[in-house]
């Protein structure tokens, strides 16, 4: 090539590129990306949904996609943990709160057309309960508060459930628990068509290799929400929602919601600076105010979270000494780690369950930093000079803990301060970290807990009940099977206002008596939307309804 | 040449055995595991123990590889644990591989038909301030990170200039009609224009940030190979007998010269399936890389054993192919 042909070359590339440019700059312009009347509502969500049938998910990325199309017979009011009805009106207990009476709608049909009433609940529970041997695994939720299946009845809190009218239903659990109903609210237990089931074999699944394989139910549910299932498009990392005209509720204000997979958050926000989508999960703190100044509004949820520095007597027997915990305690200026490397609105932990939950104990104060205090107190328990394996992990970001290396960073310049010797360990979230103190590999270690319902044995009773398996090793101390007897009677108490004030009980007898850990904070999780888009609720369990958003200018 | 290629072809099966113990040993000695990735904060012993016997993880390793052999001697390379869950790993990859071939084969094309006219015109005038440019130019390319030259690309091009897409493949809403799942060329197929150029528009910087380094290269090696040729005595020769510079430029120079560059194409091809881990995470893109991305960090072992393997095979193949092309292009080859 001459030197003169290949100047003409690059100048009609350049030419070419530049049309490239401006047609695509004009294409953008008119591309409307909403397709109906009242427009499309484009989310960035940071994970691919599992599956659709929520029974057998357990990620938060399924269910913020399942919970627009299914719903349970008590709901969640938007903007708080309260549980409120749903596809029930009412429920009232026995006196022994072994049976509950639901009284349900009669005006709601499923996507399919098939009716909603007590027949179709007990289809539901029935369906739940009666699992093959991988659905047992994989129906991870019904597992977790129900204890067990049908193959084990005996020890299963749900005992059955009978339609006692079209539109009433009675279920039978074996003994009260806080948890019942308000664990019906969870997206798992939600209500879907029993005709679809059926059709799609939805229980169906099958260990397959290493993994489960899914009915085709899993792909096309059917629920009674405010939108109806569209299309999964995989190869583009898209859902896309349809607004159900035949809702029995309010009807949706858009009349699509669009789930776009971008696992990066800065593209994430790339997008939403770029106004190609309308909003998205977890911004990072460090952008909010920078997201604010460019006229999207960052909605703040309440934390209904903890973040906690678990201790293993175990693997460090010197940490059985309830001085060692109450100094390590002193020793972290936990105010300082709030203020400076948590979220906005992060607040100091005086317990292991925010404020939010019932059973929260409102007389406990923050342990005061004091670094004299807890030198003292090493030097009484003969633990001056002591060392610590404490583990934090990688490559992971959770609601809890935006940054876990800042965060462990301070925690150890603290430590450190008062003579402990502190020797690091990392793993990445997956890559071994959750296993290693499962396992009780590291003598101290940086972890958390987000809330599934407002329950306080949720939090405490997951941390401490099961005294065989916990984190915090309880078995190894005196009071270990105690704690665990005392969670277990607090929560099998059917009066609301007594089983609150024995969980109050409870609380302070951990932070003052016991400290098998130290919690650390409470962190508020947040989403962002653009400019134009109105009406979202931010939800404490990051259980956003989408129904009531509505886009200005049908985007 | 039949002969060549029966015999390098039954190598890459033995590879693709050896590899596929070594990639089934090495996975499963890593920290972690899928029970984790499934379970979360949410593990207990008696939870790990029940997930890891349904999912066959509690046998001896030995058992777990012959279990793994014999599905995959029938076809059937496991089922996705976090990617997909449920779908066949195979299918997930064959899912995927559209959208990666699309993407490295626009890169590979930019990286070839800017690296070898300008290694070639570099070398033409060795030493010039031109030349200097782009050696200087394509150190940078070698040497930038790929996700670093997405963001600025990104941040430039679609958020400042709002010239062109941020990430994914297609703009939502777009109702396209699939053939083969290269959006570009499904575009063509059905004359949907539209949907060919919205494609095209998602693929562009996703492209230019994966040709970035091959470019480099083969730049490079074009430049090199080119000044080697240029010092050749048949070079001298052919001027000496009076031959058209033309002649000379295209009989002699470029064909000689290629041998090398056409080494380094194929070499990179391999490089690009590396480059696309990083490029299609960094885009949002959903290829065969980010699917790569998310099975390791999911540790979705089925996932992560057919992708890997499936990258062997690729990278044996073209091998396979750059020899075959040696052999068209320099016909001595052939009589070995």
């Amino acid at each position: 090539m001459s030197p003169r042909r290949t100047a003409a070359t690059l100048a009609a590339a350049v030419l070419t590129a530049a049309t490239l440019a401006s047609c695509a700059e004009s294409q953008r312009d008119d591309n409307s990306e909403g397709g109906g009347d009242d427009g499309t509502f484009v989310f960035g969500a940071a994970g691919a949904p599992e599956m659709f049938d929520p029974f057998y998910a357990t990620d938060g990325e399924t269910f913020r996609v399942t919970r627009q199309m299914f719903q349970g017979l008590v709901g969640i009011e938007p903007g708080t943990a309260e549980v409120v009805p749903e596809l029930a009106t009412e429920w009232t207990p026995n006196d022994d709160g072994t049976e509950w009476t639901f009284e349900l709608r009669d005006d709601v049909t499923f996507h399919d057309g098939t009716d909603f009433n007590a027949e179709a609940v007990c289809a539901n529970f029935e369906r739940m309960f009666d699992q093959n041997e991988a659905g047992q695994t994989a129906g991870e939720y019904w597992g977790y508060v129900m204890g067990s299946f049908k193959n084990d009845a005996a020890n299963s809190l749900y005992q059955g459930c009978e339609a006692t009218d079209e539109f009433e239903a009675t279920i039978s659990i074996s003994g009260p628990t806080s948890g019942f109903p308000t664990m019906l609210s969870l997206a798992s237990l939600a209500m879907q068509s029993p005709t679809a089931m059926e059709e799609g074999d939805a229980n169906g699944i099958a260990a397959e290799g290493e993994g489960f394989s899914f009915p085709d139910y899993a792909d096309n549910p059917v629920g009674t929400g405010p939108f109806t299932f569209g299309e999964y498009d995989e190869a583009n990392g898209t859902i896309t929602l349809e607004r159900n005209d035949d809702y029995w509720g309010d009807p949706a204000q858009v009349s699509e919601l669009v789930f776009r997979v971008i696992p990066d958050e800065s593209t994430r926000r790339q997008e939403l600076e770029a106004g190609s989508i309308n909003g998205y999960d977890l911004p990072n703190p460090v952008d909010w105010a920078g997201l604010e100044d460019a006229g999207n509004s960052v909605e703040i949820r309440d934390a209904f979270n903890i973040l906690y520095l678990g201790l293993n007597p175990e693997a460090n027997p010197q940490l059985k000494d309830l001085k060692v915990r109450q100094a390590l305690y002193h020793a972290l200026n936990r105010e300082q780690l709030v203020q400076t490397q948590l979220p906005e609105g992060a607040t100091e932990a005086t317990q292991f369950m925010p404020d939010t939950v019932s059973g929260y104990n409102t007389d406990l104060q923050p342990y005061e930093y004091d670094p004299e205090e807890a030198k003292r107190l090493l030097k009484e328990a003969g633990a001056e000079g002591m060392e610590l394996t404490f583990a934090y992990p990688t490559e992971v970001s959770r609601p809890y803990m935006p940054d876990p290396q800042k965060i462990y960073e301070a925690l150890r310049t603290d430590l450190e301060a008062v003579g402990i010797k502190v020797n690091v360990k990392t793993a990445s979230w997956n890559g071994g970290y959750l296993d290693n103190v499962t396992a009780g590999r590291y003598d101290a270690y940086i972890l958390g807990w987000t809330g599934d319902y407002d329950s306080p044995f949720n939090f405490i009773g997951t941390f401490f009940g099961n005294l065989k398996e916990n984190d915090f090793g309880t078995r190894a101390y005196p009071w270990g099977q105690q704690l665990s007897e005392d969670l277990k009677s607090a929560d099998a108490i059917v009066d609301d206002e007594q089983r609150a004030a024995a969980f109050e009980d409870i609380n302070q007898q951990i932070m003052e008596d016991y400290l098998p850990g130290l919690p650390i904070s409470h962190s508020p999780p947040a989403l962002v939307v653009g400019p134009g888009v109105d009406g979202v609720v931010p939800s404490p369990l990051t259980a956003e309804e989408f129904a009531s958003v509505s886009v200005e200018g049908g985007q | 040449m039949v002969r060549f290629v029966v015999r390098r072809l039954l190598q890459m099966v033995l590879v693709v055995v050896v590899l596929s113990m070594l990639v089934f040993a090495w996975l499963r000695s890593l920290p972690g595991g899928p029970v984790s990735a499934i379970l979360g904060e949410r593990q207990t012993e008696e939870r790990r123990a029940a997930l890891e016997a349904a999912l066959g993880l509690d046998q001896p390793l030995p058992v777990q590889y012959l279990k793994f052999l014999d599905r995959a001697v029938h076809g059937n390379f496991g089922v996705s644990t976090k990617v997909l869950p449920g779908e066949d790993a195979l299918q997930i990859f064959l899912d995927r591989l559209p959208a990666t071939i699309e993407l490295s084969a626009l890169a590979l094309l930019i990286a070839v038909a800017l690296g070898i006219p300008l290694g070639y015109m570099a070398a033409r005038r060795r030493g010039s301030a031109a030349d200097t440019g782009a050696v200087i130019f394509s150190l940078v390319g070698v040497a930038v990170p790929v996700f670093f030259t997405a963001f600025l690309l990104k941040y430039f091009f679609a958020v400042e200039w709002n010239l062109l897409p941020v990430s994914g493949r297609q703009s939502t809403g777009l109702d396209a009609t699939r053939v083969t799942g290269m959006f570009v060329l499904d575009g063509i197929l059905t004359r949907e224009w539209d949907a060919a150029w919205d494609a095209l528009k998602h693929l562009i910087l996703p492209a230019v940030a994966l040709a970035t380094i091959p470019f480099a290269v083969i730049f490079r090696i074009t430049r090199a190979s080119v000044l080697d040729v240029l010092d050749e005595d048949y070079v001298r020769t052919a001027e000496a007998k009076g031959l058209t510079t033309k002649v000379i430029r295209a009989r002699h120079v470029l064909r000689n010269a290629m041998l090398p560059v056409v080494t380094t194409i194929g070499l990179q091809v391999g490089g690009l399936l590396a480059g696309a881990v990083l490029t299609e995470t960094v885009f949002s893109y959903q290829g065969v890389g980010q699917a790569l991305a998310t099975a390791f960090r999911d540790k979705d072992y089925a996932v992560l054993q057919v992708l890997i393997l499936a990258a062997a095979v690729i990278y044996v193949l073209v091998n396979l192919l750059v020899d075959i092309a040696y052999a068209v292009i320099d016909p001595r080859i052939r009589t070995r």
